[in-house]
């Protein structure tokens, strides 16, 4: 019954965070609102028994893409006056899509796991034996390296990464003119 | 025990109003920080998942890892972008960046 509520409570506040990051005209608020976002979805992922997840959340999301966003809204601060429309035209056709998304999503989710503990066991976690969960971020970490799981994806993920970083510095840095170069 | 449908209705909530951030905001970085608020909520679907069916396989987990990495990326590139833009227009607005159009 406490993780019910407790849950609930979590999903409430962190869709209200949510809510105020799309809809907020002060960019600087909203990027606020998305570190608490970030920060309830961390705790989702603790009811989860995703701690290792939970934790790089807390050090990706809130410790780095966080900040970056901050950055990116301070250098480009006088362009977003509030006097200035948050939304374009299509704002109206954009709510409808979005909560016909949401109505669709949630009717098929609904017909196969039914919302109500009772209804079926199917709805509710099934036993699992707790050594598995005590064990699951060596699990995790011995996929990474192992040759039968994950080692390719995990490679390109760093490779991705270096590129981004280079692409990023390059695309980010200032143009000399001519006569300075 | 929280029921299974709670986290995806949850998520889908989730991903609802990032679609509707990317779809309606004006300023780059706001679209931005919806598609943050989509990887989101793709991740909680993907962990909810792997907690539910499979806990004994660690698929979900390390696709979730790898959806961090990935969004890590792109938030570096796209501010990269939103600021080479602003440096070179004087403008975030995404309707104003329209020197491809005609």
């Amino acid at each position: 019954m406490f993780e019910q509520v407790f849950f609930i409570f979590v999903a409430v506040v962190t869709l209200g965070f949510a809510l105020i990051v799309v809809t907020n005209k002060n960019l600087f608020h909203a990027a606020l609102a998305l570190m608490g976002t970030f920060l309830g979805v961390a705790i989702i992922y603790v009811t989860l028994g995703a701690g290792f997840l939970a934790m790089a959340q807390l050090l990706v999301y809130i410790g780095a893409i966080s900040i970056l966003i901050i950055f990116a809204i301070m250098m480009t601060r006088h362009m977003m006056s509030a006097e200035e429309a948050a939304f374009n035209s299509q704002a109206g056709l954009s709510l409808f899509t979005a909560v016909a998304f949401f109505v669709l999503v949630a009717y098929v989710f609904i017909s196969y796991w039914p919302t109500t503990p009772a209804d079926a066991m199917l709805a509710t976690m099934t036993p699992v034996d707790p050594a598995i969960l005590e064990n699951s971020v060596v699990a995790l970490g011995q996929s990474f390296v192992s040759p039968n799981a994950y080692v390719l994806p995990f490679e390109v993920a760093s490779v991705m990464l270096l590129a981004a970083l280079v692409g990023s510095i390059f695309i980010a840095k200032p143009r000399l003119k001519e006569d300075e170069a | 025990m929280i029921p299974m449908s709670w986290y995806l209705l949850f998520a889908a909530a989730l991903f609802s109003i990032g679609l509707y951030g990317v779809m309606a905001r004006r300023n780059t970085v706001a679209i931005l920080m919806s598609v943050e608020l989509l990887l989101n909520a793709v991740n909680i679907n993907l962990v909810t998942f792997w907690r539910y069916l499979t806990p004994d396989r660690s698929v979900g987990m390390a696709w979730a890892v790898f959806v961090l990495a990935v969004a890590a990326a792109e938030a570096a590139v796209g501010l990269a972008l939103i600021i080479s833009v602003y440096r070179n227009r004087d403008s975030v607005v995404a309707e104003e960046l329209d020197v491809l159009r005609n």
